[in-house]
């Protein structure tokens, strides 16, 4: 499985993604600097956390206005996985592939700290390999974390079943329904504020994440090389 | 020579005395006279007073700087460069160093603080490393002023603003709290950076025909005589200066970093340079002193963002995050190509030629005309004159006493509280301590340590300062300073490698300061000696006074060790039940500046605490090579607040675990005198003898326990006992809780 890696001015978790991927899960990645226009190749997406365009303006908002963007959306549209942590997240919630928005951490501080997350959802492409209701250890590290979205929205993405996962025991920075990340109702697209790839390796801040990226392999394995 | 018609001519200059304001003194001005054989123009008289300032010249350090040990096989690159460098094998290097960023910061705690952490970044990425971790080290008043606690709050998050942007983790550091910091913080940021040998750069303009580009931040008015600002002692007036400070953007940073990184990999680049201090004037002048050539610059070329700039103001700019770098000629837009790609400016401003000029043409007149090396090199060098206060004898000549404490328990509680001792979480968990995934120990343990990606090597990185230590006896302290730094890397499973410093003192020209800065520099250089830990770099920071106090004599210390093999990282919490507890070395009684005596006296005084360099090195070297036998569980220094801190210290991260000592000898020197070259370890039981083979001078003091509890017994019983969380909690609380508390 072939796995881009999105670099906007600006992002700093690029290597992280890129060496979880290629160092800890073992399978092909490369860097897709924000002026390209296509994503042919890939098998999946990973947009990286980061400050990209220094979050001016609004976190993500710059980025969304990025050439790749376009390309993104359609292989979205493919039901292709993309995933999107922190800075990624907030980037594909301004790109309207996730509902929602990321406002300011309830103490208005920047945080970084290892948190539990409960595995809400282990039906998903980007969690098969956990156990329903797992607490995993994720480090989360950022100052707009704080997911916020409408009632209705909310009634529905857990309708859906598209809450992934949600803070365990303390909510960090206030997020609704203690909300750490969600999935698009098609089920392909999932955005989380905690690093899944800074949790890829026991000498740094733990393994749990690796599974995440298991998954994603799982899945594509299975779609492509049973057929 | 040509004279903007609406700045001040040569003779205006020298007749009003305008120099002056610019920070020279007349013996100065008469020498740049002589250097230049005329008077110099507006602009030339900036040209010099930034490049003759002690921020960029060091005339009143430089004969104490001479004292340091610079040298050693492991050496690179000494002081003199952008950040110096140190070899850890298979053709890797690590290159670091720490700058102090106090004015500011007074001034302006978030930008000064931001600011100071994007300038040793560029020191770092200059020299064409990859920057991997920050470090700091803050003095603050105790949180006890509205105006002490605003800045302590807005320090924290400039460093976090900056660094968390520009993606390089904030792994570690230190932070003390005392009153004679309240008026004159101090922010000392350290930037720790990895490189190939092969891809070691200089700042030179080298090769009489290539070109001068200017590349990054545009210019603009801001900063303008801030190395001049910062060679004053702050005053009520200060706020004034306000424009003196620069703003950061460590977005534009991030891009510039990136773009560097791949300009030092083309052989097309001949030299680099950060525009820190006296901006575009120190690194045009300095690159060419270096290089003994000339450089020949047009400023009508360079990129600025306000209108009408003078040569003088353009010269004189600290505008952030800018470049000056030298290409050879025909090749300016391969490089240009790199830049682009960020969209950053990389403008050929000028030419590197013969004359060893720096030549400024402004609006097509020659606006400035100076030998580099007059601005680089000839700065006059001051031996000021140095006097032993009268406090140092008094203070010598009191006797050793115990504090008088009543309650050991209570105490114990008191002193986890200390600012100075509490928790520091409520900073590092602004800190993004994680990114770039190499931090194997996170903040709050010893020393920091990150794994080399594709090795199994870790990099241990501390800064460690106590200065009251210093200021009751400079030679001692100085010498602590570097112990408690090896200590801490030691401690992690390093072996230390070099240091980094950065001296922060008042008013040099008072001569009791500057005695302070000559017997604490002794003290620094036999340590670093004795340690085999040379002096790679650093700045000094002189003027830190407030209306006349000037802050406690604080050269910090910022030192690397190298771990050769991941499985020697050691942590200072405890790990299993059933573990031995060590204490190694000898407690005396010995309270002169300690935590105890401030706790119980409201101040210091008396003699600091006793070192003997030998006892330590050997002690280190015992201990170090234990843990690489892998025979200790925990391993921990002992400082502030004596051994009951560092046991309380060892329960905090360990889930579920406590401690039952007994230690011999007086209760109060017992529990908190703060006796030097002292660890607490803790060691599996089946491997105790092979320890104690290791280190002759450990104590079995006790051993860990399964209850959460700690226990500590003393020769008249029990001294204290209480749950590992009623201490933590107390130590974690501490620092929010006085936030909140009304000023």
């Amino acid at each position: 499985m072939k796995f881009a890696v999105l670099v906007f001015p600006g992002s700093n978790c690029d290597i992280d993604m890129y060496h979880a991927i290629k160092d800890e899960l073992g399978e092909e990645v490369e860097y897709v600097w924000h002026t390209a226009t296509s994503l042919e190749g890939f098998d999946g997406v990973l947009v990286p956390g980061g400050f990209s365009y220094g979050d001016y303006l609004r976190c993500g908002a710059m980025a969304n206005q990025s050439n790749i963007m376009t390309a993104l959306k359609e292989f979205a549209g493919q039901g292709k996985p993309v995933l999107g942590v922190c800075n990624g997240f907030q980037i594909l919630t301004e790109a309207g592939l996730l509902p929602g928005a990321l406002i300011r951490n309830k103490n208005l501080k920047f945080m970084c700290r290892t948190v539990q997350l409960k595995v809400e959802n282990n039906n998903s492409l980007f969690t098969n390999q956990y156990e329903a209701g797992e607490v995993i250890n994720i480090p989360i590290a950022h100052g707009e974390g704080n997911y916020y979205c409408d009632e209705e929205t909310l009634t529905e993405l857990k309708a859906n079943n598209q809450i992934a996962f949600t803070y365990e025991g303390e909510n960090p920075n206030g997020s609704l329904a203690d909300i750490a990340g969600i999935i698009n109702k098609e089920g392909n697209v999932l955005g989380m504020m905690p690093h899944p790839e800074r949790a890829a390796n026991e000498i740094v801040g733990g393994a749990d994440g690796l599974k995440l990226f298991k998954s994603i392999v799982k899945q594509w394995r299975e779609q492509h090389v049973n057929n | 020579m040509s004279t903007t018609k609406f700045e001040p001519s040569p003779e205006q200059i020298k007749e009003q005395r305008l120099y002056a304001d610019m920070g020279m003194t007349d013996a100065e001005f008469d020498l740049a006279i002589e250097k230049l054989g005329r008077i110099p123009n507006w602009t030339e008289t900036g040209l010099f007073s930034v490049m003759w300032s002690e921020h960029c010249s060091y005339k009143k350090s430089k004969p104490v700087l001479r004292k340091f040990p610079t040298k050693g096989p492991q050496v690179l690159q000494g002081p003199g460069e952008g950040a110096g460098i140190v070899d850890i094998g298979d053709e890797q290097a690590v290159v670091f160093k720490m700058e102090s960023h106090n004015h500011p910061s007074a001034i302006e705690p978030y930008q000064g603080a931001a600011t100071g952490v994007g300038g040793i970044i560029r020191d770092v990425f200059s020299m064409g490393a990859r920057p991997i971790a920050m470090l700091n080290s803050l003095r603050f008043g105790e949180l006890k002023s509205a105006r002490g606690k605003y800045l302590f709050e807005e320090v924290v998050a400039g460093i976090a603003g900056y660094g968390n942007c520009i993606g390089i983790p904030t792994v570690g550091g230190e932070i003390g709290f005392d009153p004679c910091y309240e008026g004159n913080p101090l922010v000392n940021a350290m930037c720790v950076g990895l490189i190939d040998h092969k891809d070691i750069q200089k700042g030179v303009a080298a090769g009489v025909g290539n070109t001068v580009m200017y590349v990054g931040a545009k210019t603009g008015r801001d900063g303008i005589h801030g190395a001049t600002f910062s060679s004053e002692e702050l005053t009520e007036d200060t706020e004034e200066s306000r424009s003196a400070v620069q703003v950061g953007d460590p977005f534009m940073e991030k891009l510039l970093l990136e773009a560097c990184l791949e300009v030092v990999k083309s052989d097309a680049l001949v030299g680099i340079q950060d525009m820190g201090a006296a901006g575009l004037t120190s690194s045009s002048a300095e690159m060419a002193s270096k290089a003994g050539t000339g450089v020949e610059m047009n400023l009508d070329l360079v990129p600025q963002r306000e209108t009408n700039m003078t040569a003088y103001e353009m010269m004189l700019s600290e505008s952030q995050e800018r470049m000056l770098i030298v290409v050879k000629a025909g090749r300016e837009e391969e490089i240009k190509a790199i830049f682009d790609k960020y969209d950053l400016d990389a403008v050929a401003v000028g030419r590197v030629t013969d004359d060893k000029m720096l030549r400024l043409i402004h609006n097509g007149e020659v606006v400035a005309e100076v030998l580099a090396d007059a601005l680089a090199e000839d700065a006059p060098v001051y031996n000021m004159p140095d006097a032993e206060p009268a406090y140092f004898a008094e203070y010598q000549a009191m006797e050793n006493v115990e504090p008088k404490v009543v309650d050991y328990k209570e105490t114990l509680t008191a002193l986890l509280k200390a600012p100075t001792i509490a928790s520091k979480e409520w900073v590092y968990d602004q800190y993004d301590y994680q990114v770039r995934t190499n931090t194997v120990v996170a903040p709050g343990s010893d020393a920091a340590v990150l794994r080399v990606r594709g090795t199994n090597k870790g990099l241990a990185m501390t800064t460690d300062c106590n200065s009251r230590y210093i200021y009751l006896d400079p030679t001692t302290g100085g010498k602590i300073a570097v112990a408690e730094a090896a200590r801490n890397i030691v401690c992690s499973g390093g072996q230390p490698l070099a240091i980094t410093d950065c001296l922060n003192f008042g008013n040099p020209e008072r001569p009791e300061i500057f005695w302070q800065i000559q017997k604490s520099a002794d003290g620094i250089a036999e340590a670093c000696l004795a340690l085999d830990a040379p002096v790679i770099g650093g700045n000094v920071s002189m003027y830190n006074e407030r209306s006349g106090e000037a802050v406690y004599p604080t050269p910090t210390i910022g030192m690397v060790g190298l771990v050769k093999d991941l499985a020697h990282v050691t942590t200072q919490e405890v790990k299993a039940a059933g573990d031995v507890v060590y204490l190694i070395g000898e407690t005396k009684t010995e309270f002169g500046g300690s935590e105890l005596q401030k706790l119980v006296e409201g101040g210091i005084s008396g003699k600091a605490p006793s070192i003997d360099l030998t006892v330590e090195a050997a002690r280190q070297k015992a201990i170090l090579e234990a843990i690489q036998a892998g025979l200790v569980q925990s391993a921990h220094d002992v400082s502030e607040g004596g051994v009951a801190v560092a046991l309380a210290e060892k329960t905090f991260a360990a889930n579920g675990l406590g401690l039952d000592i007994t230690i011999p000898g007086s209760a109060t020197t017992a529990l908190f005198a703060e006796s030097q070259s002292r660890f607490v370890l803790t060691v599996k039981e089946e491997n105790a003898a092979a320890f104690e083979a290791f280190v002759k001078d450990a104590t079995k003091i006790g051993s860990v326990t399964a209850d959460a509890t700690i226990k500590i017994n003393g020769e008249t019983g029990l001294l204290v006992e209480g749950t590992v969380e009623e201490f933590r909690s107390a130590w974690k609380g501490a620092i929010p809780c006085l936030l909140k508390s009304e000023a």
